[in-house]
């Protein structure tokens, strides 16, 4: 009988590979989002600031935000924001989609150009739309001018509603690709014997559409849309980039605060705390998605 | 007690070498020989520094560089960052305790970690008896009350001034910049009735907004806190500036509250302003954008309000070294060497006062007298005032400015249609969790 080495043997073991296989991906996820996250969440209740680890002081730092005005402002625009993005990215997205689904002439380059805006570096294209939204270069201002629509430049940042939805629609131009390209994906995934069964039934299009394919599509809705929520509600770079949380605070989100509560201002535990609020929200979203994978 | 002044000392000092040297006719070595700062064996430097917005400021700054490590052997590797990223940037280093030696940078920022810097005092106090001491606003920003020390090397502002179109003026009547805040308002509505509006920034304009709206609420006698810190700004004084600001908001192109800090500029080389609040650097760019139409661009001292004194708000730039630093001599001897003359005299002519510096001394460079859309610069920080103005510098008034508070109230008076006393209470209370806070 051959003797093989005991380390092969316990190699052998399901139990101990499996263990082994995972350690490189735990050692990752440990190190690159749990120890942030804790690290924020540890940061929360203490008095640190910049150079100073500071004491625990509890739930002190949450008091203070929660009674503070401007964070509430913060975390009210914070999920506006995120419901009308996503709201406006999952029509139009799935509207691009179903008309990129169709053949037609050049859909090919027309499928690759539609990534284009996710695919920029996000400090650019916030740079570009900041050209686009200026009160007085404004490119769109200036064609609708002379086209006559309008009589003087639009004010797209000068006031808090405006420079609101104008964020928002900056958001839903850079996120429409991830839903255009997942709708894509989930509309070429469906049979297309159903749609022949159906217009044998005698359904109409929009039948079909009300029947089969937003049923169908729904497991893809619910992890476009938790995933790209949790991008949105986290979103940083754009509205930093095009209005630093102005005019007068309107357009401060959960992150911009915490970066000038933290980083700016030297508050590091309020302004972890601030970042943290928001994780009850992406939770919830996470739990959707991981219910949606379990269930597809 | 005599006083000493930059000339006394280039006079004075051994064997007449500083003098020699500003003539260009001894070698710097032989001067820095002289300093008490002696570099460390094998240094070398790193400098984290604010972009230049002239093209010179770069230029010298980068070739007094060369001339320390040609005369010290210290090589200085300088990382140039937009203006509003060096603040993040120098939290980051301290917070991690690794990154550049020195930071060029802005403000109260010295005052947010000052634990984490070197004292200062010794080259403080040396530049200041060669050079003729120092503005006001060196000690508001650079010596922090809390540690008692300086923390920070104050190396001057990015001056403001008011700038406007010349024929503009003449055409609403004013063959000359008014000297008062009243004389201003009616060149602005002339100017505004001639279809030239004003232009002044509300939005989160680090520099622009914050430079307007701090000295129009100073000129009416507001402030923000008192000595003990206090909150101060719900007052009557800063209700008139509220007014004031108001009316000349009536005045401004539209949009002035999304704008950014080239907002300004670029609306005034477009001429679709007649008058805004920048640095030199806005005036100078005419120079060679459009040299037919720059003599027509000027420069005035910004107007005194109802105080009758200066109130001018400058962004402040100081150098720190971190502790963290292997080479602290090196640090302080470069920062020497760099305000120093004939280092320095040629910095600030070249790029044409960009920076007033806060060593006194320089005040009789003259670049200054040379052209008088300069002069204006040259007295930016003669009686200029600090962030959080009349209480005490430090953290407080450092988060307020990071913030927009005073900024942000001027917006609701002006753009959200708040009432005065509604708008003030909003910042009181911004106010009273910042400095409690802090």
């Amino acid at each position: 009988m051959i003797r093989r080495p005991a380390l092969a043997a316990r190699l052998d073991s399901p139990r101990v590979l499996g263990y082994l296989l995972i350690v490189p991906a735990a050692i990752i996820l440990l190190g690159l989002l749990a120890y942030p996250l804790l690290l924020g969440i540890w940061l929360s209740l203490t008095s640190a600031t910049i150079g100073n680890p500071g004491q625990f002081i509890g739930l002190q730092n949450y008091a203070t935000i929660f009674a503070d005005p401007i964070f509430r402002g913060a975390a009210w625009y914070s999920v506006f924001y995120t419901i009308c993005a996503e709201a406006g990215k999952l029509v139009l997205g799935l509207a691009l989609a179903l008309l990129l689904n169709q053949r037609f002439r050049g859909y090919r380059v027309s499928r690759a150009l539609m990534l284009l805006p996710w695919v920029a570096p996000t400090v650019l294209s916030a740079l570009a739309w900041l050209w686009l939204l200026d009160p007085q270069f404004s490119a769109i201002s200036w064609l609708l001018l002379r086209l006559h629509l309008i009589h003087s430049n639009i004010d797209f940042l000068g006031h808090p509603w405006s420079a609101r939805m104008s964020l928002i629609v900056v958001n839903i131009w850079r996120g429409l690709p991830y839903f255009a390209i997942g709708y894509l994906a989930g509309l070429q995934s469906i049979p297309k014997d159903l749609y022949e069964a159906a217009a044998i039934d005698g359904a109409d299009g929009w039948q079909a559409f009300r029947r089969i394919t937003w049923p169908l599509l729904m497991p893809i809705t619910t992890i476009l849309v938790a995933f790209s929520s949790i991008f949105t509600l986290t979103d940083f770079q754009l509205i930093w980039t095009i209005t630093h949380g102005g005019p007068t605070d309107a357009t401060q989100v959960f992150t911009t605060l915490a970066y000038q509560r933290a980083i700016s201002g030297g508050q590091l535990g309020e302004g972890a705390a601030i970042a943290v609020s928001p994780i009850v929200i992406m939770i919830v979203l996470a739990f959707f998605v991981v219910r949606s994978v379990r269930e597809k | 007690m005599r006083h000493i002044d930059r000339r006394d000392f280039l006079v004075s000092s051994a064997a007449g070498i500083g003098a020699a040297a500003l003539a260009g006719s001894v070698p710097v070595t032989a001067f820095a020989a002289e300093s008490p700062f002696k570099p460390e064996k094998g240094a070398s430097l790193q400098l984290l520094r604010w972009t230049a917005f002239v093209k010179s400021d770069a230029t010298i700054w980068d070739e007094n560089t060369k001339k320390f490590t040609d005369a010290t052997g210290v090589p200085v590797t300088i990382q140039n960052l937009t203006w509003n990223d060096v603040t993040p940037k120098a939290a980051l280093a301290a917070q991690v305790g690794s990154g550049p030696d020195i930071v060029m940078g802005w403000n109260d920022d010295p005052f947010v970690y000052p634990d984490k810097l070197i004292e200062m005092t010794d080259l403080v106090e040396y530049m200041g008896k060669a050079h003729g001491g120092y503005y006001d606003n060196a000690r508001s920003y650079c010596y922090d009350q809390d540690v008692k020390r300086w923390v920070s090397f104050p190396i001057g502002c990015t001056g403001n001034a008011v700038n406007y179109r010349k024929s503009w003026a003449k055409e609403a009547g004013f063959s000359e910049f008014p000297k008062d805040l009243d004389g201003m308002l009616k060149l602005a509505r002339g100017l505004k009735k001639n279809g030239h509006p004003t232009g002044f920034a509300l939005g989160h304009a680090v520099g622009d907004a914050n430079s307007w709206t701090h000295w129009i609420l100073w000129g009416f006698g507001g402030k923000q806190a008192n000595p003990d810190n206090s909150i101060a700004i719900n007052s009557g004084e800063t209700s008139n500036a509220l007014d004031y600001a108001r009316q000349l908001y009536e005045t401004m192109i539209d949009g002035v509250a999304g704008w950014d800090d080239s907002s300004n500029n670029k609306a005034f080389a477009a001429g679709l302003i007649g008058m805004t609040m920048n640095g030199i650097s806005i005036w100078y760019a005419e120079k060679t954008a459009d040299p037919a139409l720059f003599p027509d661009f000027a420069n005035a001292t910004p107007p005194y309000g109802p105080v009758k004194t200066h109130t001018i708000s400058n962004n402040f730039t100081s150098a720190y070294v971190f502790k963290y630093s292997k080479y602290p001599n090196a640090a302080k001897e470069y920062l020497r060497f760099m305000l120093d003359s004939p280092q320095a005299d040629r910095w600030v002519t070249e790029m044409l006062g960009y920076v007033t510096p806060a060593l006194r001394g320089y005040s009789d460079l003259p670049i200054w007298t040379s052209n008088p859309n300069i002069t204006p610069y040259r007295d930016a920080l003669a009686g200029a005032k600090y962030d959080g103005f009349n209480g005490k510098p430090g953290k407080a008034a450092a988060q307020a400015l990071d913030e927009f508070v005073l900024v942000d109230m001027f917006a609701d008076v002006c753009v959200n249609k708040l009432a005065n006393k509604d708008a003030m209470r909003k910042a009181e209370a911004k106010l009273t969790a910042i400095y409690k806070r802090a």
